[in-house]
């Protein structure tokens, strides 16, 4: 356990590190979210009665695209620079592996989201309610970012990596995203995190998600 | 009776003991095949190397050298054989034998926009290295990268590049080096560093599996030479290599074992 740990602290510390003199994803990610949302700000008219039904998606539809190019870079950049061959030919548990990549989408996915839901709230005239909103947020990440950092392992061995990341994302998540896109539909309310439904559905997607990620992202790593 | 990693520093002086053929085995690779869709990339090829000595490793291009080290070094799975080093089922029991391997390949595994010693750093959490900092800077005495250290790796030379890829594949003491074309991009004094290097890692008691084109280059710092051809083992020189000459009729005609008291499998 003590060497699973040290390994995912290992390989998570070395990424951040290389994005915080880079800052390639966090930076086209937040672009891309922030573009959407502008876009969306000009092309629809969101009145209050419609909102809390057409909101969350406006939200995620950000916040997914622009984490998508993120994801992306996941495992291409190691494949870019011939690193995931010392990555595989280390003593490196593949789990360890995963998880380390894992957390390092959420935390980027998490700075997307820290700009993009306040900047939404202001754009479309929103009320929030931050302690269901919250919780509703964070399994929503994990979800994406559990099978984003598993397709983005599987993507990586293609030539077009960058387009076939979504094309193997998108179908994929669409039980997460509705579950999220509900879930923060009632959170614009005044519903308490007790009272959604919908958090159980995104907490089992969850669960399966990352513990398929973890037994087989060995596989996916492989050629 | 299990192989053991080389546990001196490679800066200190040694005699060195030459090829011993009774040495255990630090690898042994039998009957390997690797097939790519229909393609058979290697055909049955046998490998042993013994603790102590280095072997080059001959071919022209699309020989196989480079799928042969990246299976040894247990990037790919072989379409059958078996593997083992230093004892442990390297196909069974992948990531133990991954801690008695250090591999230089075509890429050098580096980070561009970190410096030597993060590169090190990372690689030596990952082994569970313990005295880190004196272990990296004990490496990179070895390949005399000391005085850019703190440089990113991408602002630094093809050759510089290479040597300190170099020392992240000794940084954990492996018991087997292989090595993919380790001489590109290197000068000529960079070159003989490199070969005294193999030596020493030989003579420290590992094994050397290193694949180059430089016949001369390779004669001085190997101790036998194999040469594949279409996937097999079409030629074994020594040990010892008692001439560049000998390699260079070995790699022209492919065929032909001139070795001298070699066992049954390479």
């Amino acid at each position: 356990m003590l060497t699973f740990g040290r390994q995912v602290y290992a390989v998570l510390a070395k990424d951040a590190l290389i994005e915080r003199r880079t800052k390639d994803a966090v930076s086209a990610m937040l672009v891309f979210s922030l573009l959407v949302l502008v876009t969306f700000n000009f092309a629809l008219d969101l009145r209050t009665e419609i909102m809390s039904a057409v909101g969350p998606g406006v939200l995620w539809t950000a916040v997914l695209l622009g984490s998508t190019l993120g994801l992306g870079r996941t495992f291409a950049i190691e494949r870019e620079q011939g690193t995931l061959d010392g990555l595989l030919m280390a003593p490196l548990d593949r789990s360890a592996l995963y998880v380390a990549k894992l957390l390092g989408n959420v935390g980027l996915m998490a700075i997307v989201l820290l700009v993009s839901v306040p900047l939404f709230a202001v754009l479309f005239d929103v009320a929030l309610n931050p302690g269901p909103l919250l919780i509703i947020l964070a399994l929503g990440t994990l979800g994406f970012a559990a099978v984003g950092t598993l397709f983005s392992a599987i993507a990586s061995h293609t030539r077009a990596r960058e387009v076939m990341l979504p094309v193997l994302l998108f179908p994929v998540i669409v039980p997460i995203l509705i579950g999220v896109v509900q879930a923060t539909g009632l959170a614009l309310g005044s519903t308490t995190a007790r009272d959604m439904p919908w958090l159980s559905l995104l907490l089992g997607f969850d669960a399966i998600y990352v513990s398929l990620g973890a037994l087989t992202f060995g596989h996916a790593l492989e050629d | 009776m299990e192989a053991q990693s080389p546990s001196l520093a490679l800066s200190q002086a040694i005699e060195p003991p030459g090829p011993d053929l009774d040495a255990p085995a630090a690898l042994n690779a039998s009957r390997i095949v690797r097939r790519y869709g229909g393609a058979l990339a290697l055909r049955g090829v046998d490998v042993v190397l013994r603790q102590g000595e280095s072997v080059a490793l001959f071919g022209p291009n699309g020989a196989g050298k480079t799928t042969l080290i990246r299976v040894l070094a247990t990037l790919i799975r072989p379409t059958s054989g078996t593997l083992v080093v230093g004892g442990e089922d390297a196909l069974r029991n992948a990531s133990r034998a991954r801690r008695l391997l250090g591999v230089v390949g075509h890429q050098t595994y580096l980070y561009g926009d970190l410096t030597p010693v993060e590169n090190l750093r990372f690689y030596g959490r990952i082994y569970g290295i313990a005295d880190l900092d004196a272990r990296i800077d004990t490496v990179l005495r070895d390949v005399e990268m000391e005085h850019r250290a703190d440089s990113p790796v991408r602002t630094l030379s093809r050759g510089m590049q290479q040597r300190v890829a170099l020392a992240r594949a000794i940084l954990h003491q492996p018991l087997v080096l292989l090595l993919d074309e380790p001489d590109t991009g290197l000068d000529d004094d960079a070159q003989e560093r490199l070969a005294a290097l193999i030596r020493r890692w030989a003579d420290l008691g590992g094994a050397v599996l290193f694949a180059s084109h430089h016949i001369e280059w390779a004669a001085r710092a190997a101790d036998r030479a194999v040469v594949l051809r279409e996937g097999r083992v079409a030629s074994i020189v020594g040990p010892p290599i008692r001439d560049a000459r000998d390699l260079f009729e070995a790699y022209r005609d492919g065929a032909g074992v001139l070795s001298r008291a070699v066992p049954a499998a390479c």
